[in-house]
């Protein structure tokens, strides 16, 4: 298959064969699991139930609430405890309305939507109907509804699903061996999802380093008419939308637009495993498959997950994580800092990162040398470092006219920098204040405009009661012609 | 348990730092210094160590009256580069005073007036060497042939110490021009460039460095060989070598070509002066070339158009390190011009037209 170059991107050490070779494993069932109500982009999911509730697994916890939403779902049997604010795996540390489930050690589950039978006989309304009743959400680590996602093809023509197994984040396995272990849901999945958004082609992309889930995704496909599989180069950020639709198609995605608006759609592989669990087995989303690694880790492996069990307790079944400088949800790249570890795994928890300072490499800031990686490294065309020259002078209308919303923290400038400049931050520190200078802009247009309102519905007041007080004073018809009356 | 969360990912870094590009740089330049001490002898060494000493020293005076940790700023081996690089800019037997006031201008005025790594304007060895080269021109051009450390006629340990320490040699039953100065002087008296150029040793013994120069004006192979090296790891694009080589290359056998009389060739102005050392390591000096592909290459075009033009018509014979001065100042005006094209976005920043998968 032919491929095209991308822009940027570096080779950072890949770290994989800390876990690339362990099989999934099925984390055992904790006593109690903690499920937030925002574990998506969009609206939280309003709560169906009440503490006390008994639940079957499967059962419906909160209800989608929007139309950019997803519900949730119990993981297991048992006891609702409470609705309660609970620390959000975020790294504001901020709490979340968390739904509290304690097992009852049963694991029954509820009554389950039936299958669909021939889904590719089916409307595609009713997979994408499916897939958001099951609260799947893109796996990536983005947990964009996956439904919404679906419909891209309602009002567009959609020529290819360009399926990401590219994982080009370090350390993280857990596609790999999804790919190797669960090929054949993964391409059944893959084709429910085009037909649901009526795209006629499949193509998978994963990255060289990975033979083995090659292998398989290619001897999975081989039964089927209309996948392929495509071999990008291993190099970061090759599993950005964006990038990987370049890789593949070699369109570039004008600035604004969608890959979708040029015939194509990304998602990711295990969220191509939940349509197939939804579709096929009625299954909602319930538990996910997460990387746990890193060198504080003395039994790193890939883990079959309940949603809501506790970062500390999954790391426990690790054998604990002594001696972490830093604590990651996601890649090293682009994933989260963990505020703490009573934080429950979520819908895009695809990797428990626990870090030595080896791992890390942090060091104090050194001054820029101007040496220019940055530029070569960035995937977006920016420079970095005159960015963050302008960022720490304050000077953001300068920053955003050399592209700092452009910037996707994909990190790789930061990954190379010599000097360790956390050049990311600086950028995601100027977004933020950009977003709260808008915010503000927008909350002043809108006192203005309530002020301005006020001000001319007094007026109108004012010229009313003018009018009247002149009304009152000029010689009134009726009371002239009572005058008359009275008068003769 | 709260863990901390001060910083941003991401949270692992490449192995790069400050402090291994330069010395990569540094080892770069080893071959071809260790060829030059040994052709200029125990005067070049005693030079080449005096210079180290007073950049190092004057680093970490500044450093100290800003503040900082000298043994920090030392460590990361930028001073060490413009020492090194100051050294082999200096005539090998030139007294050990010009060697101190260069590095003073150079460390203390262009680096740190301007606030120290990584902010300064000027690359600071060529400021160091311009300032001594404009206050003491008989020093900074009294070139001695070669005379390789221990062969006939080379001056001794002891003598050494006379040349570089002492009240100086009379350099003058010693002193030559270097080949660009020969062919200028030569021009001057009226010889046709093509003709003085044949009287010079041939192209191949100039390329190693047997005449009268710089220390860096020698052995073109163990420097062009440091040059690819520094390409190879990655610690300099290609961009600004081929630009300002090129445009020698191009400009030399382009005139001697059209007046072979006023002009030397191409090749010659290659293997002549610095060209070679300018092009891979002084030219290439990150802080003060531009930091876009693009801006690279602009820059080595200038430097190569400028050196070749105060070659030609100025009255210096080697232009180098005014030339690399000039588009220093340039390097600013360069970033701003040659900025890479933002993903989804024309060259001018607007999007894209929309393309369609077939």
């Amino acid at each position: 298959m032919k491929l095209f170059p991308i822009m940027g991107g570096i080779h950072p050490e890949h770290r994989k064969d800390l876990t690339s070779e362990k099989a999934i494993v099925a984390m055992p069932m904790p006593a109690t699991l903690f499920l937030p109500l925002q574990q998506h982009i969009g609206e939280p999911a309003a709560p169906t139930v009440e503490a006390g509730y008994l639940v079957k697994k499967g059962e419906l916890l909160a209800r989608s609430d929007g139309a950019i939403s997803a519900p949730i779902h119990a993981p297991t049997s048992g006891r609702i405890r409470a609705i309660a604010e609970i620390t959000a795996p975020h790294p504001s540390g901020l709490p979340m309305p968390t739904i509290i489930l304690e097992s009852d050690g049963k694991d029954e589950w509820t009554d389950l939507p039936p299958p669909i039978d021939d889904p590719f006989a089916a409307p595609p309304q009713s997979i994408r109907d499916r897939v958001a009743e099951c609260g799947i959400v893109g796996m990536g680590g983005a947990t964009f509804p996956s439904a919404v996602k679906l419909g891209l093809g309602t009002q567009r023509k959609l020529e290819v699903l360009l399926l990401n197994g590219a994982e080009c984040e370090p350390y993280l396995t857990c596609d790999d061996r999804l790919m190797r272990e669960y090929a054949d849901e993964v391409i059944d999945g893959a084709r429910i999802m085009a037909h649901a958004l009526g795209a006629p082609r499949v193509i998978v992309a994963i990255e060289t380093n990975k033979p083995q889930a090659i292998e398989a995704m290619a001897k999975a496909a081989a039964a089927t008419d209309n996948v392929t599989i495509a071999k990008v180069p291993a190099r970061y950020p090759m599993g950005g939308e964006r990038q990987l639709t370049q890789a593949v198609t070699g369109l570039e995605t004008p600035a604004r637009k969608l890959t979708a608006d040029m015939g194509v759609v990304v998602h990711n592989v295990a969220t191509a495993r939940a349509v197939h669990d939804a579709v096929r087995l009625g299954r909602p989303l319930i538990s996910r498959i997460v990387t746990v690694s890193g060198g504080a880790v003395p039994n790193p492996g890939n883990i079959e997950v309940p949603l809501g069990v506790k970062v500390s307790e999954l790391l426990a079944f690790c054998g604990g994580a002594d001696g972490a400088a830093r604590f990651v949800s996601g890649g090293p790249m682009m994933g989260q800092p963990l505020p703490s570890l009573d934080v429950p795994v979520v819908k895009g928890s695809s990797g428990i990162l626990a870090l030595t300072r080896a791992e890390t490499r942090e060091s104090e800031p050194q001054p820029c040398i101007r040496c220019g990686s940055c530029i070569a490294a960035c995937p977006c065309g920016l420079v970095p470092m005159q960015m963050a020259a302008f960022i720490r002078a304050e000077k953001m209308a300068e920053a955003v006219r050399i592209g700092v919303q452009d910037c996707v923290s994909c990190g790789s400038c930061t990954y190379v920098c010599p000097s360790h400049i956390p050049l990311v931050q600086y950028f995601r520190y100027a977004k933020g204040r950009l977003a709260t200078q808008d915010r503000e802009r927008r909350k002043n247009e809108q006192t203005k405009a309530l002020v301005e309102a006020r001000n001319a519905r007094l007026e109108r007041l004012a010229m009313a009661r003018r009018d009247a007080a002149a009304r009152a004073r000029a010689p009134q018809p009726e009371t002239a012609q009572e005058a008359g009356r009275i008068a003769p | 348990m709260n863990t901390v969360v001060e910083k941003s990912g991401p949270y692992t870094h490449g192995a790069n730092s400050i402090q291994r590009t330069m010395f990569t740089v540094l080892a770069a330049l080893v071959p071809a210094t260790l060829f030059n001490l040994y052709l200029f002898g125990w005067p070049a060494i005693f030079l080449f160590a005096m210079t180290m000493a007073a950049c190092v020293a004057c680093e970490a005076a500044c450093v100290r009256i800003g503040g900082g940790s000298p043994a920090n700023a030392i460590g990361n081996g930028s001073v060490l580069i413009t020492g090194w690089l100051l050294a082999l800019s200096l005539p090998p037997w030139a007294p050990w005073w010009v060697a101190v006031v260069a590095s003073v201008f150079a460390v203390g005025i262009a680096k740190h007036a301007f606030g120290g790594l990584g902010q300064n304007l000027f690359n600071p060895a060529m400021v160091g060497r311009v300032v001594v080269l404009v206050s003491f021109p008989v020093q900074m051009t009294a070139f001695v042939p070669p005379k390789p450390l221990f062969s006939a006629g080379a001056p001794g340990f002891i003598e050494g110490l006379g040349v570089t320490f002492g009240r100086g040699v009379n350099l003058d039953g010693l002193s030559a021009a270097s080949q660009l100065g020969f062919v200028k002087n030569e021009l001057a008296r009226g010889v046709p460039a093509h003709q003085s150029v044949e009287q010079l040793p041939g192209l191949g013994e100039l390329m190693w460095g047997f005449h009268p120069g710089s220390m860096g004006e020698t052995a073109v192979p163990l420097l062009l060989l440091g040059g690819l090296f520094l390409m190879w790891r990655k610690v300099i694009t290609w961009h600004i070598p081929v630009g300002m080589l090129g445009t020698l290359l191009l400009l030399g056998t382009l005139f001697s070509a059209i007046d072979p009389g006023r002009h030397a060739g191409g090749l010659f102005h290659l293997i002549s002066g610095a060209s070679v050392l300018g092009a891979f390591f002084i030219a290439t000096d990150y802080v003060t070339s531009p930091v876009s592909n693009g801006g690279r290459l602009a820059f080595g075009i200038g430097c190569g158009l400028l050196t070749w033009i105060i070659r030609t018509y100025a009255g210096y014979p080697e232009g180098f390190a005014f030339a690399i001065l000039l588009m220093n100042a340039m390097a600013p005006l360069l970033d701003r011009a040659f900025r890479p094209r933002m993903f989804g976005r024309t060259l001018k920043g607007e999007p894209l037209p929309l393309g369609k998968f077939k």
